[in-house]
């Protein structure tokens, strides 16, 4: 992975650096050690990793305007990190850089049931949201499968989705409000506990920036009260096709399901092995699941299950109970553990439209023997949310460098067939060079010139995103 | 006026001009400071070019009329989930609504509280920008986080940051049945509280408003049949107890009247669109000394009628709206006030930057409708 040589410039003054930022943050809340800033080396993408300068831990939105201030005037570049669980890379350090951790922030700082928001510093994990309103029924709808670690400051980074978001929406959807710090250490505050925007929706705008536009330090989020209960019901096919019809049969029909999971042979025999949840030996496997009461429940079901019929189903396994609930979730939940237990794997995140599942399975089937690598796939089938994730072993040379091309050319597949690189994990260093597959020159410029205004010497979270190539003139010009 | 036919041409149009275009798609929503300009319309790019019912995704470009966009969807039973409101019997206009006016001006309506803005529902963007460049952004799949999101920030720019030639939706299914519980004589507070209420139930309530006239309150319900019969029952026992039930078309009726604020419509006055914390609408509503007024969105969106007369009740509407947080657009006025007044919110100094140094890059020569969000 190719990234920008690090300034010499901003590598000799590590020491002055560091004593300005002693003088806004506490001593423990500046890391400069060597030994110490290698816990921020990488995020949860570990082929690639690169210790950064420092490290500072802020524990309030003025400590963090207080750091970006010094940081822009001494021209360090910064990397904002929540909890360090992107897949993507979307919080990796360059040699020069200063690593913005916001995890001390995790304070809520008011709960308002009657207007239905919580606003927290970013600090806090997705889970701890719904956990602080959970007494009253209350929950946080984004669901990533990382939430009881991840952050709110990276779920907004990169616009989070989740198994749920089919009925929920993502991140952007249940976003309110935020304060964000500009790279010059000014505090702005976007949103509130109101709906929607006065003037251009820089909300909006903000959310799914990859910390390239500002840091987050509070936001305001959307809650909603809990549904009375949920039940999932299983179905297996024997044929991927025939699965694909029936999802858009579900979903054509009328009843909106908070989630339509899918996983592939490959995957249901290596969840099989490693979590036992007594899935069927098939080729395709859906779990459907709805809401609402009882009564609720079991019409919708009803009609799930008539649909499922119709198209000649191996398994259709309703749920009559919570354990029955769980165990059907069981395989899905371990399917990314269970393919790790058979090897190293890359997890890919490309969308595409539900319609073209059947060309897009049969491809990546097709490519699986081409690259010699193993491919197991379970995704969200609802909204065309893929995860493929290609088998590799980490140690044997090359095989990394094959599983990467074989992800680029199946994301290259999901923007042929009128989808996209990725749905819920961001662009970060991964799919940084896949851009110009998605974008032509002009797309790219203009979300360039949108990172001009808010950050113009281009230091927040260097190297993300944008092809080196494509943002090389703004770099040079900015330094 | 410049009716290009295709993104090509409205392209050359943009780049071509020498002054600042007023940029309009069907003309039925004229909102916000008057532009002086050479009319530059969209409406002369028609048509729904991909519906994929079983994908829930449609693309049209952006001067299709809305009408034929939900007479396809119709078809299919299905609809555009943020049901967004027909201007022209507020604003006294004609003219033929397009998707691409609904988009540039995040249009949403009563279903915006469950389902999202008309933002929530835009998965891609074509569009002009003030260079003349043509730009995409998104796409037609429901989860994209590829590169930054400028679908949001093109949605609801009111044509001052490009003009946009091609929109791709998410849309959703019509329910079964649909039913309204109503209750009359409510205050605004008790109003507002039990719209709460009813928001705060695990019932999954698709429309919640308050009118001032009547001192009504309606709350809706969608979804199968059998679902809705329990759920009014359960609200009748609870929340909406003694609460009058109308169901299919009467319930449908009722909240077309909210989303086109159907009562405000006629009536002398300007019209004020206040977004605010839903729990703030009666202390709004009190400190302008009770006007008339819609409250949809459980309270979070006020529709005020004020005076026409002297600022058009800008200066009493910014105060209340400066004390309790949140923003008011003024969206029916005369020319004058218009000009006279911030017809949109006006901007704390770091957002007013931030909002001027993008105009500065999507519209470098401040061609497109320049001015008319202040």
């Amino acid at each position: 992975m190719d990234m920008p040589p690090p300034s010499p410039t901003v590598l000799a003054k590590k020491a002055r650096i560091l004593d300005r930022l002693r003088t806004v943050l506490p001593a423990d809340a500046v890391i400069g050690d060597e030994a110490e800033t290698r816990a921020y080396e990488c995020d949860a993408l570990t082929a690639y990793r690169c210790p950064p300068l420092a490290a500072v831990l802020p524990a309030s939105t003025n400590e963090v305007a207080a750091v970006l201030k010094i940081c822009h005037e001494e021209n360090v570049p910064v990397v904002p990190r929540g909890a360090g669980t992107s897949l993507a890379g979307g919080a990796l350090p360059t040699a020069d850089s200063v690593i913005l951790g916001v995890a001390r922030m995790n304070a809520v700082l008011e709960t308002d049931y009657e207007n239905r928001f919580v606003r927290v510093q970013t600090g806090r994990t997705n889970l701890s949201v719904t956990g602080a309103v959970e007494e009253m029924d209350f929950f946080y709808a984004p669901d990533p499968s990382s939430q009881l670690a991840c952050a709110i400051a990276g779920n907004i980074a990169m616009n989070s989705g989740g198994a749920h978001c089919l009925k929920y929406g993502v991140t952007t959807n249940n976003l309110l409000g935020v304060t964000l710090v500009t790279m010059e250490g000014e505090v702005v505050e976007i949103g509130g506990a109101h709906l929607d925007a006065g003037g251009l929706d820089l909300l909006g705008l903000i959310c799914g920036s990859e910390g390239q536009l500002g840091v987050v330090t509070e936001a305001t989020l959307r809650i909603l009260r809990k549904p009375e209960g949920a039940r999932p019901v299983l179905i297996g096919y024997d044929d991927i096709v025939v699965a694909g019809e029936c999802v858009s049969d579900i979903i054509k029909s009328g009843i909106l399901p908070v989630a339509i999971e899918f996983m592939d042979r490959p995957c249901i025999r290596a969840t099989e092995a490693f979590a036992g949840a007594g899935y069927p030996d098939c080729e395709a496997l859906l779990i459907v699941e709805v809401e609402g009461s009882e009564e609720e429940i079991a019409a919708q079901l009803e009609r799930i299950v008539a649909i499922a019929k119709t198209h000649n189903p191996v398994e259709l396994r309703e749920s009559g109970s919570p354990e029955e609930s769980a165990k059907i979730w069981l395989g899905r939940k371990s399917a990314f553990g269970a393919m790790g237990q058979i090897n190293d794997y890359m997890c890919l995140d490309g969308t595409i439209p539900v319609s073209q599942l059947p060309l897009v399975l049969r491809r990546i089937g097709e490519m699986s023997k081409e690259f010699g690598l193993d491919v197991g796939n379970v995704f969200h089938a609802g909204d065309g949310n893929m995860h493929p994730l290609i088998l590799f072993d980490a140690n044997k040379p090359g095989d990394l460098e094959k599983c990467e091309a074989f992800g680029a050319e199946i994301l290259k597949l999901c923007v042929e067939v009128g989808g996209c690189l990725t749905g819920e994990h961001g662009v970060g260093i991964e799919k940084r060079d896949l851009m110009v597959t998605q974008y032509e020159a002009d797309d790219l410029d203009i979300q360039m010139a949108v990172k001009d205004v808010f950050d113009p010497k281009w230091l927040l979270n260097p190297a993300k995103v944008f092809p080196l190539q494509s943002s090389e003139t703004r770099r040079i010009a900015a330094e | 006026m410049m009716r290009p036919g295709s993104e090509a041409e409205l392209a050359d149009a943009v780049a071509g001009a020498t002054g600042p275009l007023r940029v309009i798609g069907g003309g039925t929503r004229d909102i916000g400071a008057p532009v002086d300009g050479d009319v530059l319309s969209a409406a002369g790019l028609s048509g729904i070019s991909l519906y994929e019912p079983g994908a829930l995704t449609l693309v049209a470009a952006a001067g299709t009329p809305l009408a034929d966009i939900e007479a396809a969807l119709a078809s299919e039973g299905q609809r555009l989930a943020f049901e967004p409101m027909d201007h022209r019997g507020l604003l006294g206009t004609t003219g033929v609504p397009t998707i691409g006016g609904v988009v540039a001006a995040n249009v949403s309506g009563p279903r915006r509280i469950q389902a999202g803005a008309c933002r929530d529902s835009a998965l891609g963007v074509r569009f002009v920008d003030g260079r003349g460049r043509v730009l995409k952004n998104g796409g037609r799949v429901m989860k994209n986080v590829t590169g930054y999101d400028l679908v949001k920030l093109l949605a609801g720019s009111w044509g001052t940051l490009g003009v946009l030639s091609e929109v791709s939706l998410k849309v959703q299914a019509i329910p079964e049945t649909e039913a309204t519980l109503v209750a009359q004589g409510l205050s605004a507070q008790d109003g507002v509280a039990a719209l709460s209420a009813a928001l705060g139930s695990p019932f999954d309530v698709t429309g919640a408003a308050w009118l001032s006239d009547t001192g009504e309150a309606r709350v809706r319900i969608e979804g199968l049949a059998a679902s809705v019969a329990y759920r009014l029952k359960q609200m009748g026992a609870e929340i909406c107890a003694g609460w009058d039930v109308y169901e299919g078309v009467a319930s449908a009726a009722l909240w077309q009247e909210v989303r086109d604020v159907t009562p405000l419509s006629g009536q002398a006055g300007t019209v004020w669109r206040v977004s605010v914390k839903p729990t703030d609408a009666p202390a709004l509503l009190n400190a302008l000394g009770d006007p008339q007024a819609i409250c949809d969105w459980g309270g979070g969106l006020v529709w005020l009628l004020m005076p026409e007369g002297g600022d058009g009740g800008a200066a009493a509407v910014r105060g209340a709206v400066a004390r309790l947080g949140g923003h008011a657009t003024l969206v029916r006025g005369s020319a004058e006030t218009r000009r006279a007044v911030s017809v949109f919110q006006p901007e704390e100094a770091g957002v007013a930057r931030i909002t001027a140094g993008l105009r500065a890059q999507f519209d470098p020569r401040g061609i497109l409708n320049p001015g008319l969000m202040g």
